[in-house]
């Protein structure tokens, strides 16, 4: 594509600090698990040196939609549901940008869903997290795709009426799926861990980041987050593992995140709060290698150009 | 843009037919005679190939030197049941001495596979009065008594006219060297149609080359055999020709269909993403660009849905070159949100809108200019967009570049609108000389100056610098929401009165660089006839006819939708009256509860209202098809205003 006629780096010895990747003070509620998100990938972007104007945020509507404008890289906070198209444009024509998409339970698993599904499939390189916080928040608890059964909201004040959608089963049914991780903003070593596998992986990593709404969904986690024994890590040595969580999660799992089977049993709901990688696999097609197309100069376009007329000549 | 509209003139405006065409010498045993201008159709089954006959029969006489007008008669499934009315599959080619700019009024030679074909042109009065007609003569005699019959029923209710009909034993002469003759005949058609009007057999055998050799020398030499015996027998059963002079000329042209002009303007102009999601009748813009794009350092992504497909293009448009997506009208529907959003981030976009029937899924593969209000405004919130409608083949390849070029120096969204006669009418035009400052240059991924900012508008112009992803220093977070000009949201009244303000100037600026629209004949006089779009041909051949005939009427084709061209109301000024000719619906004058306030008018006449203060009537018709230059020349005879002074009077 065009811009590969550049160089799009600049020749710099620039070392960054976190506070380069810092933005304006973030407005979210106190005590929501955004701030934590946030914080990691300030520490992400930090440990491998990215850039900040060769990497791009995109993100849809709601609270969690809000991350480009608190982080000083380059952001796009599009529409309800679609930022994985433009992720997808953004990409496809530069395929040299670091790409991370953040997007809400309502934004990517209800409005958005459509996308999701495509975007696993065409497995371009970028880091996805779904920000989970199984309520509408910006727009004032509503019930979201992903809010436990019986759990009322303003739209659904009895209670939600059907079971919740579990991203990470939907995610791993995906033809060409690469790579799926769950974690918590509550374990921010872990978290981290996560965004730094996600990052590494070549292709779509998904990550479902467990978190708090303090002001709509505060008793759901509440059990998990003060008693570790209701979550399993799971490890492998080509998963994700953190040590110094050892002595405080003491549930946990050796999982080899290549057998697609097992990750999809271990998806299923279940009493335990499973974190860790459920799934990876780097060797399946990346569409942005996939449609790779070599550039030209305007020249070179004329003469191809005066050759297809060729076809059309009377 | 903007080309001069005489053209239309070029082609006479007689009606000829078969028996008023002049005698020629005889040669041989057949009738010579000529015209200046005579149409054609064929029309089979879906799938028995009358549309690769009439394209190779199109094309060739394109490039013997022609006037042509190609359009396609199609139904809305790719199998429907055979030898039925709704069944009928071909194209109309009108050829001409000179320039042809659109499909004419009747056919005067029809070839029909069968006879429930021809009835459904017959039902559509496509017909002239007595066009000759080449028709396949198995059915007559055929064994299924059912089929007897139908032929018998079909030629009563067409024995009102007085058609000419040619049996011709199609499948008979076909068998003769194929074992399947519902694949071949078309070529034997087509050799028909190459003896009546002294087509240059090369040329033909060419064109048959390109559209069969990938497949196997067999197939062609197959096809090439069949176009002879079509000839053949044609010399020695038929005791007419046609003869509708070429006009060779030393001007090089092209000639393709409307979608395959914006394909090739998409490419001139320098994009290289092009996302979209199927629909007819715009698809074929893709087929033509996913075939070749890549050559070109390009793409096409089909994306999962229409919204997909346009967010796609926002994000490659917004990190790089301007991208282009390619639509229908239901797909603009779907794609409106997004369309905010580019406009809101002014984030150049190219928007292709191949207008068809509607509303909802409406009339998917035939044409209407429906959409105009739709382009404009269908928009929640103050979305100022600009919407350019070429109104030729040659028009649409052009158009690709002016949208692109503007999308990027206004940072705005560009709407093309065309509709399904352009997109599958083929016409030959002048040979563009491609520019290489035609396309964008590659995007300036150079350091952004301390202190500037992604919105730093300009306070006279709106217009701002763009920041691309990769210019070190330049991050900022695009958005939605209202926002400064460092892209800060901002909720306060005045920053809200600012951006909005910015958005529109930009409209006004490029307004100002608009030229006034030419009048196609006297600038005064008593009906002006306004249109837009594919309509051009026939509202300036009818306009034409009427000049002729001694009437005081001109026309006017609006190219700029939005921002409008200037001097409108001026130009309105030199008419006694004003009256837009347009493919959308209004409510008929004369009908009950129909008043003079509640009246729904032609999409772009209720535009000249509110825009010039004028009371520009309206003539429209949403009959699925291209209007024809006789209706048109009716509807502005009833609309004369002089005439109706006599009515009065009388």
């Amino acid at each position: 594509m065009s811009c590969s006629l550049l160089s799009c780096g600049v020749e710099d010895d620039r070392v960054f600090e976190m506070e380069d990747y810092s933005g304006p003070v973030a407005r979210w509620c106190p005590g929501c698990g955004d701030h934590a998100v946030l914080t990691s990938a300030e520490k992400l972007l930090e440990a491998k040196q990215l850039k900040p104007e060769q990497t791009m945020f995109v993100s849809g509507i709601g609270c969690s939609s809000r991350f480009p404008h608190y982080i000083n890289t380059y952001g796009f906070h599009g529409i309800h549901g679609r930022a994985l198209p433009v992720a997808t444009g953004i990409k496809l024509h530069r395929p040299e940008l670091n790409v991370f998409v953040v997007m809400g339970d309502g934004d990517c698993c209800s409005i958005g869903a459509g996308h999701w599904i495509h975007a696993t499939r065409y497995n371009m390189n970028m880091v996805v997290l779904l920000l989970d916080n199984e309520i509408y928040g910006l727009t004032k608890m509503q019930t979201s795709p992903t809010t436990p059964q019986g759990y009322p909201s303003n739209t659904q004040p009895r209670g939600s009426f059907l079971p919740p959608l579990n991203p990470l089963e939907a995610t791993l049914g995906v033809t060409n799926v690469s790579f799926v991780a769950q974690t918590a903003d509550w374990v921010p070593a872990h978290l981290y861990a996560t965004l730094d596998a996600a990052f590494e992986h070549p292709g779509f990593s998904f990550v479902r980041v467990l978190q708090r709404c303090p002001q709509y969904t505060a008793p759901l986690f509440e059990q998990a987050v003060r008693n570790p024994d209701l979550t399993e890590l799971l490890v492998h040595d080509s998963g994700i593992v953190v040590p110094e969580l050892a002595p405080i999660y003491k549930k946990s799992r050796s999982h080899d995140p290549s057998n697609l089977d097992m990750a999809r049993q271990l998806a299923k709901p279940d009493e335990l709060v499973r974190l860790g990688l459920f799934y990876k696999n780097s060797e399946l097609p990346r569409y942005e290698e996939t449609r790779h197309v070599s550039s030209h100069t305007a020249q070179q376009k004329i003469a191809l150009l005066n050759e297809e007329f060729d076809r059309y000549a009377v | 843009m903007g080309r001069g509209s005489a053209k239309a003139t070029a082609t006479p405006p007689t009606t000829t037919t078969v028996d008023e065409g002049i005698e020629g010498k005889k040669k041989n045993s057949f009738n010579l005679k000529s015209f200046s201008e005579h149409t054609v159709e064929v029309v089979s089954d879906s799938g028995e190939g009358a549309q690769k006959c009439s394209q190779i029969f199109g094309a060739v006489s394109a490039k013997m030197g022609n006037g042509v007008w190609t359009v396609e008669i199609i139904p809305a499934e790719i199998q429907p049941p055979p030898r039925t009315p709704t069944s009928a599959s071909g194209n109309r080619i009108r050829l001409g001495v000179n320039e042809v700019t659109n499909w004419g009024d009747e056919a005067d030679l029809v070839v029909a596979f069968n006879e429930q074909v021809l009835l459904s042109r017959h039902r559509l009065n496509a017909l002239s009065e007595n066009a000759v007609i080449l028709i396949e003569s198995m059915w007559e005699t055929h064994d299924d008594e059912k089929i007897r019959d139908e032929w018998a029923l079909a030629m009563e209710e067409m024995g009102g006219r007085a058609y000419k009909f040619v049996r011709v034993p199609m499948e008979e002469q076909c068998l003769t060297l194929v074992d399947n003759p519902r694949r071949g005949k078309n070529m034997f058609a087509l050799g028909l149609l190459a003896w009546i009007y002294d087509r240059d057999v090369d040329r033909i055998t060419n064109q048959i080359a390109q559209q069969f050799k990938k497949k196997s020398e067999e197939v062609y030499q197959r096809n090439v055999d069949l176009l002879k015996l079509g000839m053949k027998w044609a010399e020695e059963n038929l005791d007419f020709r046609f003869d509708v002079k070429p006009t060779p000329t030393d001007v090089p042209k092209v000639v393709m269909n409307g979608n395959q002009a914006l394909g090739m303007g998409a490419i001139a102009s320098g994009m290289e993403m092009c996302a979209m999601y199927p629909i007819t009748p715009a698809t074929s813009v893709s087929h033509y660009l996913s075939d070749v794009f890549e050559r070109f350092g390009g793409m096409v992504h089909q994306a999962e849905d229409e919204i997909a497909a346009i967010g796609v293009a926002i994000g490659a448009s917004y990190s790089g070159k301007v991208a282009f997506t390619v639509t229908s009208g239901p797909g603009l529907a779907l794609k409106t949100e997004f369309i905010g959003l580019a406009i809101m981030t002014e984030t150049p976009l190219v928007i292709v809108d191949v207008q068809r029937g509607g509303p909802s899924t409406g009339l998917p593969t035939k044409v209407e200019q429906s959409d105009l209000l739709a382009a404009l405004y269908a928009q929640p919130g103050d979305a100022p967009r600009v919407v350019i409608a070429p109104s030729t083949i040659e028009e649409c390849f052009h158009s690709m570049i002016t949208a692109r070029r503007i999308a990027e120096a206004f940072r705005c969204v560009v709407i093309v609108l065309t509709d399904a006669n352009l997109a599958t009418g083929v016409q030959p035009f002048t040979r563009p000389e491609l520019d290489p400052r035609w396309q964008s240059s590659p995007p300036d991924l150079s350091a952004v100056p301390e202190g500037q900012r992604p919105y730093e508008w300009d306070p006279n112009t709106g217009l701002s610098r763009r920041i691309i992803p990769g210019q070190p220093d330049g991050m900022f977070t695009a958005t939605g929401l209202a926002h400064d000009e460092a892209s800060k949201v901002a909720y306060d009244p005045e920053s809200n009165e600012r951006g909005s303000l910015m958005r529109s100037r930009k409209m006004a600026v490029l307004q100002q660089t608009l030229k006034p629209p030419k009048v196609f004949g006297e600038e005064t006089g008593d009906l002006l006839l306004v249109g837009w779009g594919s309509t051009r041909g026939a509202i300036e051949e009818a306009v034409a006819r009427m000049q002729k005939a001694g009437h005081k009427i001109s026309s006017l084709h609006l190219t700029f939708m939005s921002p409008m061209e200037p001097n409108l109301k001026e130009i309105f000024g030199g008419f006694k009256k004003v009256m837009t000719v347009e493919i959308n619906y209004s409510d008929p004058v004369d009908a009950r509860f129909i008043t003079e306030e509640n009246r729904r008018r032609g999409q772009l006449s209720w535009l000249l209202r509110a825009h010039t203060l004028v009371d520009v009537d309206c003539w429209t018709r949403v009959p699925g098809q291209p209007l024809r230059p006789s209706q048109i020349v009716q509807a502005a005879t009833e609309a004369m205003p002089v005439s109706k002074k006599k009515e009065k009077k009388s």
